[in-house]
């Protein structure tokens, strides 16, 4: 058990040290670098000699492995360097732009969650009819409409029309219902389709066919027999999930106009802000990071026989 | 996202009954061998008017690849044009769509919009598609050290969500729609990478690969003969499919404002465009959104068909 652990925290932390280099490369490699790209240009007049300064401030005069090491240095230290918009520490922007952004994801992956489990159990449950059809046709949907698209229609319908909910804004319990709803949307739909695809299969294992042989009935077997072993296919892409819910933060906070992660993302592409979006890019692969990691610890619970298999071809088989 | 939906009711309902497979019975259901091409495209037909959610999806397919070609076959109206006495008209049969704040006729602006945005999705997938495709052959072809080390690569840019990533792109990469699409592609790489991997193993197994190999076929063409022009089916399938997820990706980045610059039409920035006038002209956003809905559930749903997810088989 202990080495199991040992091994997935390793894991981490080389995913976490790739990311880095991923971002960095994408970032700082690529021609032209932050100084260029925001303060260069025919419309800024910026002497080449404040150019040079500014670079010089942020040490981007040196060689890119000197760049590199100094920074990567630096990240562990937990210093990912200073905004170039306001000259504040990356971390305490993320560290107060989280709380928001932190109430409206968990909120959406709990209706995610529970509705998508709903959805599948729901598909698994009436095995004939049109009503077994109608949970798995609305997932597509769900995946296939633009999340701001989402975000708009409920905002004209709730707040405009029916005045509801506040249209924007982070004040209050209210404010936080239709960003969630809509963030919860393409998840709940993720969900429900690997569920009730894995649940469809459980449902016809052995076991499920001893547990009716045994005289067990269908909801029976459905709960007690296959959900357990449907939910482990589904956890594989728990990381996925919360990264995507992340990232769709950039939309539905810029739909909803509310302040937190999604916004400072969306601002800091806006104006070029190097250090910032790389700060954000770091995060949202820790965020994947820790979460495997979770799923990881809770693997052996529910599957004994897991810390003896390497969990890699469990995780290849789902992930796109 | 894969579509990982499967109709435990497919099967039932699947027309190509028994009579019609394979004649021993005993065989796996593929496509009879001994078919000429016009029963095999008869057969195809058939299938489609038999399913009236894949008639629809093509139909719609055809008439956006029209738009994006040629718009002008659709609408004769100047998308540019401006006529602040018609501004903000809601929609009817002179203005499909409505009119926007400058008296816009928002049907042709969607219309001509469909060129960049299917454009862009075109370049987003042909990006992550043939570098995706090539770092997934020569992982599963070559296997060893190579496959471990290209995979790694993969987990890790699978470990950043494509949102994030494709922003980061196109920070560094700067703005516009272009740049937005390669951006897009990048991010798809990893996925690609995957599919043509696993399809690439299951491809070096069979036994023509085998034959050619004992045969004393160099390995590249091995490569390129034997195991390529078999793998790329699967390929094809993900490709239409990621010809919608670019679609929703690159519009999520033009409504954003990274994408085309203002005047120009396309499909997200006309719904970003809409966004002012959310209370009082709701079709500036609803009907140009519904359009990359509607769009990107036909990709899914002909890549659907074309994968054989569903019984069709082509």
């Amino acid at each position: 058990m202990n080495r199991y652990l040992l091994r997935r925290v390793g894991q981490a932390v080389l995913v976490l040290w790739a990311a880095y280099t991923v971002s960095f490369l994408v970032l700082y490699a690529l021609p032209g670098d932050a100084i260029d790209a925001r303060f260069g240009g025919d419309a800024n007049d910026v002497t080449p000699e404040q150019l040079q300064a500014l670079r010089a401030e942020y040490g981007l005069d040196k060689a890119l492995p000197l760049q590199y090491l100094s920074r990567l240095g630096a990240a562990l230290t937990g210093d990912l360097g200073t905004s170039l918009d306001n000259g504040r520490p990356v971390t305490s922007l993320i560290a107060e732009s989280l709380p928001a952004t932190a109430a409206v994801a968990g909120l959406a992956l709990l209706l995610g969650i529970v509705g998508g489990a709903a959805l599948a159990l729901l598909a698994a449950g009436s095995s004939t009819g049109w009503l077994s059809r109608l949970p798995l046709n609305l997932p597509p949907l769900g995946v296939a409409v633009p999340g701001f698209l989402f975000g708009l229609v409920m905002l004209e319908l709730f707040s405009f029309r029916l005045h509801w909910f506040p249209a924007i804004g982070n004040e209050g319990l209210g404010s936080i219902i239709l960003p969630a709803i809509t963030l919860a949307i393409p998840t709940g739909a993720i969900v429900a389709q690997l569920l009730a695809k894995s649940l469809h299969q459980a449902m016809s294992e052995p076991y499920s066919d001893t547990a009716r042989a045994k005289g067990a009935s269908e909801r029976r077997v459905l709960f007690r027999h296959s959900l357990r072993n449907a939910v482990i296919p589904a956890l594989t892409i728990a990381g996925v999930l919360v990264g995507q819910l992340l990232a769709g933060t950039v939309v539905t906070e810029t739909v909803f106009s509310r302040t937190g992660l999604g916004r400072l993302t969306a601002t800091s592409v806006s104006s070029q802000d190097i250090p910032v979006v790389q700060g954000l890019v770091i995060f949202g692969a820790l965020v994947f990071v820790v979460v495997n990691l979770i799923v990881d610890l809770i693997y052996p619970l529910l599957d004994k026989r897991i810390v003896n298999v390497r969990r890699r071809h469990v995780r290849t088989a789902e992930v796109t | 996202m894969t579509d990982l939906k499967q109709l435990p009711t497919t099967s039932s309902v699947d027309p190509r009954s028994a009579d019609e497979d394979s004649p021993g019975g005993t065989g796996p259901p593929e496509l009879p061998t001994r078919w000429s091409r016009a029963q095999r495209i008869r057969h195809g037909l058939g299938q489609v008017v038999r399913r009236p959610g894949l008639l629809l999806s093509i139909i719609w397919a055809v008439i956006v690849v029209i738009a994006a070609f040629a718009p002008t076959l659709l609408t004769s109206v100047d998308p540019l044009r401006a006529a602040p006495k018609q501004k903000l008209l809601a929609p009817s049969f002179q203005h499909l769509f409505g009119t926007d704040q400058l008296g816009r006729d928002l049907y042709s602006r969607t219309a001509h919009g469909a060129g960049l945005s299917l454009g862009a999705a075109l370049i987003a997938v042909a990006v992550g598609l043939v570098i995706g495709s090539l770092l997934g052959l020569l992982a599963g072809f070559l296997k060893g050290w190579v496959d471990e080390t290209l995979m790694r690569i993969v987990d890790v840019l699978l470990a950043i969500p494509a949102l994030l990533l494709s922003l980061a792109l196109v920070t560094a990469l700067g703005f516009g729609t272009v740049k937005v699409a390669i951006a897009v592609g990048i991010s798809s790489i990893a996925a690609c990478a995957r599919v043509m991997r696993s399809e690439v193993l299951r491809v070096r197994e069979g036994a023509y690969v085998e034959a050619a190999e004992a045969g004393g076929a160099r390995r590249s063409r091995v490569l390129f003969r034997h195991v390529l022009p078999n793998s790329t089916g699967p390929v094809l399938v993900l490709a239409t499919l990621e010809i919608g997820t670019a679609i929703l990706a690159v519009s999520a980045l033009s409504f954003l404002g990274y994408g085309a610059v203002p005047p120009t039409p396309e499909w997200g920035s006309l719904v970003a465009g809409g966004r002012d006038f959310l209370g009082t002209a709701w079709w500036m956003t609803l009907l140009p959104g519904l359009v990359i809905a509607l769009t990107v559930l036909a990709a899914g749903r002909i890549s659907r068909a074309l994968g054989g997810q569903d019984g069709t088989r082509w």
